[in-house]
């Protein structure tokens, strides 16, 4: 006699340990094996687009804190360089530098929270999460010192940044870039062979190259498919073409290349820093911009590589004090549309770390 | 210093009385059952303690400190929490079933304790076939983990449920066969007997049997890295999902009281039991049991969690395989050479573990596990 089986529906979300936020994942299953996939977003709408429209330009540096709240200063960049774009607006040398070293300590903190949970999500139950996090904690510490503020930076300003950095701001940094590259180096020989973690991550969620380009995937998504891809060179903004930096790819594709491509990111920016930090010049950090900025009518577009992929914002100026449109594209919900074809076949635990792999941030997706 | 004095042997007059000798028996019954419940209750309450400290130490803070002295209080404080919690049952749920998947699951975790012995005879049933009884009650837990599964009415608990008889079933077979290699040396089941006959710790002398005990008893009592029956980061909180209130308590302390069980049965089985110089038997026990959990609560903070079909392979690829040749190695050791020379045995098999593991391992992979559908 043969058992009849069907398949079920299997609700991960909206509210689940492993879905980084608010989103929801409909899967259906076949005994452990996902048939189908479909991502349930906008639990987290806040409707930052349309805010923004109300908004003088200045006024929306806050709200683009609060869409990747884990690399609000990369959301801060991309903002100001679209807007500077529009507006044409010159930006004082040492401002770009002091960008530049915000962003990729940005980009260090956000990549290590994303390697962290995703090797939460991998079962290794909080160690290597609160590790990074401690880790974490020293970069936060230095972007306080510039800021003032612990997750919501709001640093940067259109032509230049808030304010000029504290005398303890470049000791902090040098000491940071001593310690860094020691404590990755460690975290990575402690998971780099791990058996379990191979046997899990390695050819799981695989996404191949020519659909990682075709659904426009950017950030470590794109280059552990082996896109060799980063705006940082590819379309130098701020002062990115004067520094020396490698782009690490994957082979395969797999969590395990994504999850690789992140920490070698890490070595990366400490590297850009440590470059910035040298060149540094002396000088003004803001220039003169009036508070109400009517931009010339037209349109202007200002990407950057954020942590999490290419995050771009779209700006439309009728010449009035704020945008007539605002748009965003978020590199997190773009990247997740390659869900599905990475899911489909995979166990509902492979299901958890490849989410998890491509690490988005919900305030992002939603907006 | 009279607790360390104090000599559970001085009560051991019970054992020379025949067993149909009602009033002494029954004297002797009370007695150890409340040892045992106290034990069992005392020792979960610093394994709670060891875990939380433990695993804050490890994972680069600090842990609870804020109850008592060092936080010595905080399995009080979690206790009184969760007993204080309303208990909530789901509407769909089976209510017969989730009301009595708690109890099924904690009581013969319990009931393990009866065979095993804090001290010379100090024992409360010295059963001649005690580590079958052992295996024969262990596994019922699983009944009630699946009940409560099943009676959850949520798709999450089922899951894990599911995993969780995949899992024992399998894993209960090279455990067994771990336990067949002791007796075969020992040749007797009871407990006591195999305590006594540990002049040398049988983890000397059965090197490969103590892994794999230690591996499959994890993964059987749901310890990291083979915690998938409640994977918290897949399926939140597995089987016991929708619990709460006392009978969330009683799967917790079920939970720790298999781990005890475990450590208990391993420190008997391999590690000499009560046996040791200067401090007291019981002493000795305890503490044998502590560091055997705390090697537990190590992997636990190490390791990521294995796949369900990764778990499934290593249970019949790995372990089994082993497991009976570790079980023939041992037969043929046991025939053939004299009892006398223990150290050929204990350098021959650490020769055969070391082999046997690094050989396995080269040709066993995990991974993959893509399905087409």
């Amino acid at each position: 006699m043969a058992l009849r089986t069907e398949p079920f529906v299997l609700n991960v979300g909206p509210v689940h340990p492993s879905t980084h936020g608010v989103f929801r994942m409909r899967a259906t299953l076949d005994g452990e094996v996902i048939v189908n996939i479909e991502p349930v977003f906008g639990y987290l709408h806040r409707g930052i687009e349309k805010l923004a429209e109300e908004r003088t330009y200045s006024g929306i540096i806050p709200l683009t804190d609060r869409l990747d709240y884990l690399a609000s200063m990369s959301n801060n960049l991309a903002y100001v360089l679209a807007v500077e774009k529009l507006a044409e607006i010159e930006v004082p040398e040492r401002a770009e530098y002091l960008r530049v070293i915000m962003v990729e300590l940005q980009r260090i903190a956000s990549h290590l929270i994303g390697v962290g949970s995703f090797l939460n999500d991998c079962g290794a139950f909080f160690t290597p999460f609160l590790y990074m996090f401690r880790e974490r904690e020293k970069v936060v510490d230095m972007l306080d010192m510039v800021s003032g503020q612990r997750l919501t930076y709001n640093y940067m300003r259109i032509g230049g940044v808030s304010q000029d950095i504290p005398d303890e701001f470049l000791p902090a940094l040098d000491k940071f870039l001593k310690q860094m590259p020691g404590f990755i180096d460690e975290y990575d020989q402690l998971l780099k062979e791990n058996e379990i973690l191979l046997a899990r991550a390695k050819g799981v969620g695989i996404l191949p190259k020519e659909l990682a380009i075709n659904i426009s995937a950017s950030g470590p998504v794109l280059r552990g498919s082996g896109v060799k891809w980063d705006i940082r060179k590819a379309d130098p903004y701020s002062v990115y073409d004067r520094f020396e930096f490698d782009i690490p790819t994957g082979t395969v594709g797999d969590c395990y290349d994504r999850y690789r491509v992140r920490v070698e990111e890490m070595r990366q920016s400490l590297r850009i820093i440590k470059q910035a930090m040298e060149q540094l010049p002396p000088g003004a950090v803001r220039s003169e911009v009036p508070h109400l900025l009517r931009p010339p009518v037209g349109e202007a577009y200002g990407h950057i590589e954020s942590p999490k992929g290419e995050l771009g914002f779209y700006l439309v100026s009728d010449n009035s004090i704020a945008p007539y449109r605002c748009h965003i594209r978020a590199p997190s919900l773009i990247n997740l549309t390659a869900l599905r074809d990475m899911m489909i076949g995979w166990k509902i635990a492979d299901a958890i770390i490849i989410f998890g792999s491509i690490d988005v941030c919900m305030g992002e997706i939603d907006r | 210093m009279t607790i360390l004095n104090f000599n559970l042997n001085s009560i051991q007059y019970w054992q020379t009385l025949p067993p149909d000798w009602p009033g002494e028996f029954w004297w002797h019954w009370l007695v150890f059952t409340v040892i045992i419940i106290g034990f069992v209750l005392l020792l979960v309450m610093g394994f709670i303690y060891i875990e939380r400290r433990g695993m804050g130490r490890m994972q680069a803070r600090l842990g609870p400190n804020r109850t008592g002295p060092f936080g010595l209080l905080q399995p009080v404080a979690d206790a009184i929490k969760i007993l204080l919690k309303e208990d909530i049952v789901p509407t769909k749920a089976d209510k017969l079933v989730h009301w009595l998947a708690p109890v099924i699951a904690f009581a013969p975790v319990l009931m393990v304790f009866a065979v095993v012995p804090f001290q010379n005879g100090a024992v409360l049933a010295d059963l001649n076939i005690g580590i079958l009884y052992v295996v024969a009650i262990s596994s019922v837990t699983t009944v009630g983990i699946f009940m409560a599964g099943w009676g959850s009415s949520n798709k999450y608990s089922l899951l894990g449920a599911m995993r969780s008889v995949a899992a024992v079933v399998s894993y209960e077979i090279p455990l067994v066969l771990t336990i067949a290699s002791v007796v075969l040396i020992v040749g007797s089941l009871s407990l006591n007997q195999i305590v006594l006959a540990q002049d040398i710790p049988f983890i000397l002398l059965q090197p490969l049997g103590f892994l794999l005990y230690f591996i499959a008893g994890c993964a059987e009592i749901n310890r990291s890295p083979f915690d998938l029956f409640e994977a918290d980061s897949e399926i939140v909180a597995g089987f016991h999902t929708e619990y709460s209130g006392m009978k969330f308590a009683l799967f917790y302390l079920a939970e720790y009281a298999e781990a005890l069980a475990i450590s208990a049965i391993i420190t008997t089985l391999f590690l000499a039991g009560w046996r040791g110089p200067l401090l007291p038997p019981w002493l000795w026990f305890t503490l044998k049991v502590i560091i055997v959990f705390f090697v537990m609560v190590w992997t636990r903070t190490t390791l990521p969690r294995v796949r369900i079909d990764q778990l499934m392979a290593l249970a019949w690829k790995f372990l089994l395989p082993l497991a009976l040749i570790n079980l023939l190695i041992t037969g043929i050791e046991v025939l053939t050479l004299p009892a006398a020379l223990p150290w050929v045995m204990i350098l021959a098999n650490f020769a055969i573990m070391v082999l046997l593991v690094l050989l396995w391992s080269k040709f066993f992979r995990l991974g993959g596990g893509r399905v087409e559908v």
